[in-house]
């Protein structure tokens, strides 16, 4: 059951091994609540994250996706996120064109130490995401 | 004439490259096909005229000697685009440059005729007669040419080492290249979802479009298609259809050069080319870059800016 009120939806969340990965993973040592609609798969770096991982996770039945990775400059492979911020801002901006509501991808940072950020940031998203609803009706 | 002249210049460069690449006629006056002079006879069966529609600077990365290439101006850009990705090597390509006044496109002159087998055409300046069974019809090719020709900023080839005619300047407005992106983005989200369902939809995954793109470079590597990996399958739904142009289309990011090659060779007349159009109006917008223009360029998405000027945090 979500913790946000109605059916659980699907959601798809990309982390970097390197920031976001160990942010959620703080948020979960601290034991802060989360909504349980995001599953989390983890990436090496969100340059690894080819905006096709977006649009078939969306086509394939996913509600929302969201990537996270390490804040601009904290890249552990250095320049990685930087690569990710150009072609997830290029996903951002095609998604409402074709149709899908941009509202359904969100891409962000959160760095290892940010558990509370990594909270706030799932509630938003999932939130947003409860809002519209799901994305295919079946 | 600069079909004269045109001949004059292959001969000239003949002798220094392996081929020359341009269109001759193909089974009749409206098909022109691509060919490739090797012999100072096959000179003869060059052609000039507004149906050489092929953009033949396709075939250059998968050349390995030197070769020369006749190209329009839309054409030019591919040339530009592929120098700036390193596909290839600029000493070994000789430019024969044909500044173009628009081209015909073949689906909507036989529209015009209503389908009726063509007899013969006769080119002229700026409209085309078409002799059919049941007369004779001429046909501006404004009327009749694809809808890149009607907001054409490069008439002239941008990159050329020989001119076969004089420099035409371009007289339609900048601004107009994506009037029809902004069009479709002045309506709302369902109706575009609806425009785009049902566009996408007639796809019979022919791959025709990528198979003409200038930049589909993978060739039998492209994803569309390998097991491994695997993206898509082969079950005939909307989704796989779908999933088949968003990988053109992010692909071509920041990289297509609006060759029109793909709405060209597609047999269900979908509008391939909108996503890609799309994407490079953002990265107009998003970093000053348009494709295939300036070779000393980077396409934007092989780079990257440490502080993004116009790339603002989205907030959730």
């Amino acid at each position: 059951m979500s913790e946000v009120a109605g059916k659980e939806l699907r959601i798809v969340g990309f982390l970097c091994n390197w920031c976001s990965y160990g942010g959620a993973d703080t948020a979960g040592v601290g034991r802060f609540k989360q909504p349980t609609d995001l599953r989390i798969i983890r990436v090496p770096c969100s340059g690894r994250v080819d905006p096709m991982f977006v649009v078939r996770a969306l086509i394939t039945g996913a509600d929302g996706v969201l990537v996270s990775g390490c804040h601009p400059r904290d890249c552990h492979y250095s320049d990685g996120n930087f690569y990710a911020r150009r072609r997830l801002e290029m996903l951002k901006r095609l998604l409402p064109f074709l149709g899908i509501d941009d509202k359904r991808f969100h891409y962000t940072w959160v760095s290892a130490s940010e558990g509370a950020r990594w909270q706030q940031v799932v509630t938003d998203f999932t939130t947003r995401l409860h809002a519209l609803g799901p994305m295919h009706k079946k | 004439m600069s079909t004269q002249k045109l001949k004059e210049i292959i001969t000239k460069v003949l002798p220094d490259v392996e081929t020359v690449i341009c269109w001759q006629e193909g089974f009749d006056k409206l098909n022109v096909t691509p060919i490739f002079i090797t012999s100072p006879e096959q000179v003869d069966k060059v052609v000039w005229n507004a149906a050489c529609a092929q953009n033949l600077a396709s075939y250059l990365p998968s050349q390995k000697k030197k070769v020369a290439v006749v190209v329009k101006g839309c054409d030019s850009r591919t040339i530009v685009q592929y120098m700036q990705e390193g596909l290839i090597d600029r000493d070994n390509v000789v430019i024969i440059g044909m500044p173009c006044k628009g081209i015909i496109s073949k689906k909507k002159v036989q529209k015009a005729v209503n389908n009726e087998p063509v007899e013969e055409v006769t080119f002229a300046d700026d409209s085309i007669k078409v002799k059919t069974p049941s007369g004779e019809k001429t046909i501006a090719i404004k009327d009749v040419c694809p809808s890149k020709c009607t907001t054409c900023q490069y008439p002239t080839p941008i990159i050329s080492d020989h001119l076969a005619a004089d420099a035409i300047q371009s007289d339609k407005p900048a601004d107009s290249v994506y009037a029809d992106v902004a069009e479709l983005e002045s309506k709302s989200l369902e109706e575009r979802w609806a425009y785009f369902s049902k566009e996408f939809d007639k796809c019979i995954r022919c791959y025709a479009c990528r198979n003409a793109c200038p930049m589909c470079v993978c060739q039998d590597s492209c994803i569309a298609e390998t097991r491994d990996p695997h993206w898509i399958t082969q079950k005939l739904s909307f989704d796989e259809k779908l999933m088949f142009h968003m990988i053109h289309a992010l692909h071509l990011a920041g990289r297509c050069v609006e060759c029109g090659e793909c709405e060209r060779v597609c047999p269900m007349e979908i509008p391939v080319a909108k996503l890609k159009k799309k994407i490079n109006k953002e990265m107009k917008e998003l970093f000053d870059y348009t494709p295939g223009v300036n070779p000393e360029d980077k396409p934007p998405m092989f780079v990257f800016n440490v502080d993004e000027a116009k790339i603002k945090e989205h907030k959730l």
